[in-house]
Parts: C-alpha cells; sequence; structure tokens
C-alpha cells in the first residue's frame, strides 16, 4: 500500500544529540503531511532536508520550534525531544521553545523598524540585556557575526526593509542569533536571493556551524552538498533516507534519493 | 479552412481585425465611465450650489443703529440699583424710544407698532444684559447695533422684493420707506452674524442659531468617539488575533457584519428602550446619543479594524512568533502598528455617518425645541442635523436660509473631522 509508512534508510542517530524525533506524525485536517518520521539532529552540525516540493520538509521544520501550532487544523503526533525533554510536554513554553530555537524564513522579512530595532527586538523581550550598553554590545555581536556590520553601522537607525534582499536575509539572520539560540532553523533561506548573497549566507552558516546546530530546508542540491554534514531526503512526506551528506551524494541506498539527486524527477 | 492550418499573414489579418472590435469596446467603455463620473459632478455641482446659494447669506445679518438712552426713569425709578428690578425693568420702551426719536414724525398706535416691528425683540434682552452686568451705564447714552427683524433682514437680503404689491409681503410700503431711510443714513446695514455662532434655537429666525446643535453635535460625537473606538479595536483584536475559531465565533461575525446593516432608526428605538427606559438616563442629553450612536458606529469599525489586521503580511507574524514574541507581543508590538491607518479609515467612515445621523436621535428627543446651549452630557440637546431638520419644517423665509446655513456648518464640521483624522492616519501610514 502506499500510504504506508515506509522504513527510513541510512542512520537516523547521532551521538548527543540536541533534538530527537521518534514517531513524529502531522495532519493538516485529512491530510497526512508528515509520516512517521524518525531522526536526530547533531550539535555543531549542518542537517540539509531535501526533497520535491510538497514532500513536508518544511512541515517538519516547523515542528521543531512548534510553528504548526498557528495553523489552524495542524496537528503534530510523536515524540520530540530537545535536550531530552519534550517540547510538546506541558511544562515546555512556546515562547522559550522559541527562543531556544531560532528560524530563519524563506522570503526575508525583517520588522519594519530600524535595523537596530530588528535585532535589538529579541533581547529585549527576552530580557537579556541589562541596559542600554549590553544591548547595544549585543546588537553589534550579531551584526558582526552575521557579516552584515561593515555595510551597516553608519545607518543604523535606517529601516531594515531598506537594506537589499541578500542584507536582509542576513539580517534577519543576526536578529535570530542575537537571542542566543541552541539551534537555528532555515527554511529555504537562499530562495529569493541571486548567486552571491547565497556564497555569502552559505559561508555564513558555514562559520555559524561552529557554535549552533542549523536545520536547513533547501531546493538548490548544490547548495545541501556545500553546507551539510548530514543530509536527509524527503518523499511525499516519508523520510526515505539520511546520512552523512558525502554517503547521499555519491552513493544513495534508495531508488528515490538516486532519481532525486540525479535529476530524474522533482 | 480549418483552424489549425493557416499562415502567418492570415492569423495577423484575423488579429487586426479583433484588434479594432477590442479597441472599440475599450473606447465605449471609457465614455461609459466618463460619463457616470460627469452625471456624479453634476448632482455635486447642483447640491453644494443650492446649499451654498440658500445658505451662505446666512453669515450675515441685518443691524440697527439706534441711540440708546439708559433711562434713569424707565430702568430704575426708584433708584435703589436693585439687581432684581433692574432685570424686569422695561427695556422694550429704551428701545421704542429711541426708535421714536429717529422718526418723530410717526405718530398713532398703528404706525408706531409698524415701526417697532422693525427691529428684533433681542434688541431689548441685548440692553438687559448690558445694564445687569454694568449698572453705572444707567443715565448714559451709546450708540448700538442690535438685530432687525427677520423681515426686514429679508428685505435686505432681497429674498422679498421691495416693489411687490402690498398684500404679498409682511412688510407694508411705509415700513419699505422707513427701511430705506435708514439705509440711506447708514443706519441699517448686514454685519457679521454673531447671534448665528452664538445662540441656540429660537422661535425667531433673526435670533436662532447653531451653537446649541453645534455644541450638542460636538458632545455626543466624543462621547461616540471615546465610547466605539477602543471597543470597537478591542473587539476586532480579540476576534481575529485571539478568538478560537468555531461556531460561537462564527455566529458573533455574522452578527456584527448584520449590525453594519441595520436600519439606524432601530438603534434609536433600542437605546430608548435600554438606556433611558431601563437605566433611567435622561432624555435628549448627549450622554445617550453618544451610547446610541456607539451602537451604531460599533459594527462599521469593528469589520474596518478586522479587515485592516487581516491585511497585515504573515511573514511579519511568523518573524514575531520566530523570535519567541507571545501572541500579545506580536499583536502589540507588530501588527497592530501596521493595522492603525486601516482602523483610523474604519473610524473615520464609522464617526462621518455617527455625525450625519438624525433618526436615532429623534427616537431619545434630541429633538426637542431647546433654547439653552449645553454645558455638558446631561444637559438636554440637539445635534446639527436634527437642527437641520426642525428649521426645515419652519415657515419663514429666515429658516430656510438658516437651514441651508446649519447645513453648510454640518459640512465644514465634518470636513475639520475627516481632515484630521486623515492627518492622522498619514502620520502613522509611515511606511518602511
Amino acid at each position: 500500500m502506499n500510504d504506508a509508512p515506509k522504513t527510513t534508510i541510512g542512520t537516523i542517530t547521532v551521538a548527543e544529540p540536541v533534538f530527537s524525533c521518534r514517531n513524529v506524525d502531522v495532519y493538516y485536517g485529512d491530510k497526512h503531511a508528515i509520516k512517521n518520521v524518525n531522526i536526530d539532529i547533531g550539535r555543531k552540525q549542518v542537517l540539509a532536508m531535501i526533497g520535491p516540493s510538497g514532500c513536508g520538509k518544511s512541515t517538519f521544520l516547523r515542528c521543531l520550534n512548534r510553528m504548526n501550532d498557528t495553523i489552524v487544523g495542524a496537528r503534530v503526533e510523536g515524540n520530540i525531544t530537545l535536550d531530552g525533554q519534550d517540547i510538546h510536554d506541558k511544562q515546555q513554553d512556546v515562547v522559550q521553545l522559541r527562543a531556544r530555537v531560532g528560524m530563519v524564513f524563506q522570503k526575508p522579512n525583517p520588522f519594519p523598524k530600524s535595523i537596530y530595532e530588528n535585532v535589538a527586538y529579541g533581547p529585549r523581550i527576552h530580557g537579556l540585556a541589562a541596559n542600554r550598553g549590553e544591548l547595544d554590545e549585543i546588537v553589534n555581536q550579531s551584526l558582526r557575526r552575521a557579516g552584515l556590520w561593515e555595510e551597516v553601522k553608519d545607518r543604523l537607525n535606517q529601516p531594515g526593509t531598506s537594506l537589499s534582499g541578500g542584507q536582509q536575509q542576513r539580517l534577519c539572520i543576526a536578529r535570530t542569533i542575537a537571542v542566543n539560540p541552541e539551534v537555528i532553523l532555515m527554511d529555504e533561506p537562499c530562495s529569493a536571493l541571486d548567486p552571491i548573497a547565497t556564497a555569502r549566507i552559505e559561508d555564513l552558516i558555514d562559520e555559524l556551524r561552529e557554535s549552533y546546530a542549523i536545520c536547513i530546508v533547501t531546493h538548490s542540491m548544490q547548495q545541501a552538498a556545500r553546507v551539510s554534514q548530514r543530509t536527509a531526503y524527503f518523499h511525499l512526506g516519508d523520510l526515505v533516507e539520511v546520512g552523512d551528506t558525502n554517503l547521499i551524494f555519491t552513493n544513495p541506498q534508495a531508488k528515490l534519493t538516486e532519481d532525486y539527486i540525479t535529476g530524474r524527477f522533482g | 479552412m480549418s483552424s489549425t492550418n493557416r499562415t502567418a499573414a492570415e492569423t495577423q489579418a484575423l488579429v487586426t481585425r479583433s484588434l479594432a472590435r477590442r479597441y472599440r469596446a475599450e473606447r465605449r467603455f471609457r465614455f461609459y465611465g466618463l460619463t457616470a463620473v460627469l452625471a456624479g459632478l453634476v448632482f455635486v455641482v447642483f447640491l453644494f450650489g443650492t446649499i451654498f446659494a440658500q445658505g451662505l447669506s446666512v453669515f450675515q445679518q441685518s443691524y440697527v443703529k439706534i441711540e440708546v438712552f439708559y433711562d434713569p426713569e424707565i430702568i430704575d425709578p426708584a433708584g435703589t440699583r436693585n439687581p432684581d428690578d433692574l432685570v424686569t425693568a422695561d427695556y422694550q420702551a429704551l428701545v421704542r424710544a429711541s426708535l421714536k426719536a429717529r422718526f418723530p414724525e410717526i405718530e398713532g398706535r398703528r404706525d408706531l407698532r409698524e415701526l417697532y416691528g422693525l427691529v428684533s425683540s433681542a434688541a431689548s434682552i441685548e440692553l438687559q444684559q448690558r445694564i445687569t452686568s454694568d449698572p453705572s451705564a444707567i443715565g448714559t447714552r451709546e450708540t448700538r447695533w442690535v438685530l432687525a427683524d427677520d423681515t426686514v433682514d429679508m428685505l435686505i437680503k432681497g429674498r422679498v422684493a421691495r416693489n411687490a404689491p402690498e398684500d404679498e409681503r409682511r412688510l407694508s410700503d411705509q415700513q419699505v420707506n422707513w427701511i430705506a431711510a435708514l439705509e440711506r443714513d447708514g443706519a441699517l446695514a448686514l454685519r457679521f452674524n454673531r447671534a448665528f455662532f452664538s445662540n441656540g434655537d429660537s422661535r425667531d429666525p433673526e435670533q436662532a442659531g447653531v451653537r446649541g446643535a453645534l455644541i450638542g453635535s460636538l458632545l455626543t460625537l466624543f462621547i461616540t468617539l471615546v465610547l466605539s473606538f477602543p471597543i470597537g479595536v478591542g473587539a476586532a483584536v480579540y476576534l481575529e488575533e485571539f478568538a478560537p475559531r468555531n461556531r460561537l465565533t462564527d455566529i458573533i461575525e455574522v452578527n456584527i457584519n448584520n449590525l453594519a446593516a441595520v436600519p439606524s432608526i432601530v438603534f434609536g428605538l433600542l437605546g430608548l428602550a435600554m438606556f433611558i427606559g431601563f437605566f433611567g438616563l435622561p432624555r435628549s442629553a448627549p450622554l445617550v446619543g453618544g451610547f446610541v450612536l456607539t451602537l451604531l458606529t460599533l459594527p462599521t469599525i469593528i469589520i474596518a479594524s478586522r479587515a485592516a489586521l487581516k491585511a497585515v503580511p504573515p511573514s511579519i507574524r511568523e518573524a514575531a512568533l520566530g523570535m519567541g514574541a507571545s501572541r500579545l507581543q506580536m499583536v502589540a508590538h507588530h501588527v497592530l502598528p501596521l493595522a492603525v491607518p486601516g482602523m483610523l479609515t474604519g473610524a473615520i467612515i464609522g464617526m462621518a455617518r455617527a455625525l450625519g445621523e438624525s433618526a436615532p436621535l429623534l427616537m431619545i428627543g434630541m429633538v426637542a425645541f431647546i433654547v439653552e446651549v449645553p454645558q455638558g452630557v446631561f444637559d438636554p440637546a440637539t445635534a446639527l442635523p436634527v437642527q437641520v431638520f426642525l428649521w426645515s419644517d419652519l415657515p419663514e423665509r429666515g429658516f430656510i436660509e438658516r437651514t441651508s446655513g446649519a447645513i453648510i456648518v454640518l459640512l465644514l464640521f465634518l470636513l475639520v473631522m475627516n481632515a484630521t483624522a486623515v492627518l492622522l492616519r498619514n502620520k502613522f501610514e509611515k511606511r518602511w
């Protein structure tokens, strides 16, 4: 039967995972969007999620910081733990979860406020800075780590939306790392950017990997190969194959994975 | 010939032919649109033309210059300067005396009565106020401009023809002659109409003013704005951002949309039954008027505010939630600032409608004849549209002018209110 969950090929576990997902199912109303996904996400490494459109990779990503809660009719089942703690637990506050698991979206979405305010927003609502000096320092550090400081240091009071698309996306990354999360989720962060801006974001992801676990959804297999250490291939809600990026791209075990990465469909 | 194997030239010929048809259709459509716009303009010009032609003259009024002698014999024969005696003194006699002094040749009761009829009864009230506020003026002489009677005013303004047959006007031939004599002296002239802006309603057209109705409208709208904007925005924010989507909220939504279409007089009846009948609030009070108009404007504001909230891009919400903002923080920090201009638009529409409403105010008694200018929200008052309605019903020519004059004041009020709201909206609309 087609609808039955398929068993994932490859290594789903890692040593000392930050996220550990077991038997995760997602339903949008009657639609079974994610079927029995099991996967670990490791520290200080990049996990790339690839697959054809509508395969559920973004849906799965949004489970990790419970953004699916905001969608009417969405239902998440199964067990997702962050540092061993169930994120759906009643004890787990969703606001706190999202402070620990930052997210960068497909389309750059800076707030319609100044560059400074964009980065300062997270620290401010979470009370991370005791005074203005500390806040300035956090903004400065975050913009530097996002590689944006040199370009915007003279115009921090200008609107974030006045920046170019690539700069806006780096501003969104700076905004995310300003609250010092453990994991950063990226939902096709480069799909609206030109190749030069994309290259800068990819370099940035490489640097951020030193400190954070990163999950990135991408449509570009080259990007997945360039930035990630592990790759997961989704197909119609199934996690078909997961493993070291090198292995997936050189020696895929599943037929579906092979067809996709060799460009036979998708 | 089948349509699949035409040559390029044949296809082009067909396209050219269809092009001409398309352009014709476009020209026709533009013509219809232009005609509609022109028709609209004609009606607007006609409307404003008649209102201003009828009503602009209300800003000037005929005044008579009289030499008045504050005769101690008449005002205070006892010489005690008792305030009660000063109030009840016969000030009309002073006015009459000065008129008689101007026309010493007129004798006989009938003629004298006609002469005295040229000056409004407001003149003696004015003199009374002058003396009661400053009794030291007794015994002095003074030149004053006092209101002329409305029949004189209509003649001066040319609303009544001077050469019309005597039985077709309310002034006699000799009155017209006296008026001409006064004009020649410069003792009868059109001056700025203070009375129209400082008086409440009156049975005499020359004394009737819009101040009472204007203040009544201001107080009523103040109550309406203070209640309906916060309640409307609060309801919209809750329904749009916090309420669960279920049967109950669906029913609430449908009902709010229906309320926006309920005839306004029904709200008036509701106000009468609830605020006056049940809660025992005073009749004719701007407070109750404000409550009733709040009921009327709430649906408009809620619907517009919800539309404004819906129009905020979801990416901003996701960004805020993704940063770990709580729902309230997301709404307060990001969604509301972007939605405020749209909400203000809703408020403008709602308040403009509230300003123009008369039917619900009739129901709660704001249609009474009220001379006093209201001092607070509990005082009896009328509103501008109701005043227009009241005056339009009266037979005197002077009230025709005043009806249009009140409409002009109402339109100016509307203009000022909307301009303020538009300025506010533009200030908030500063998009990044």
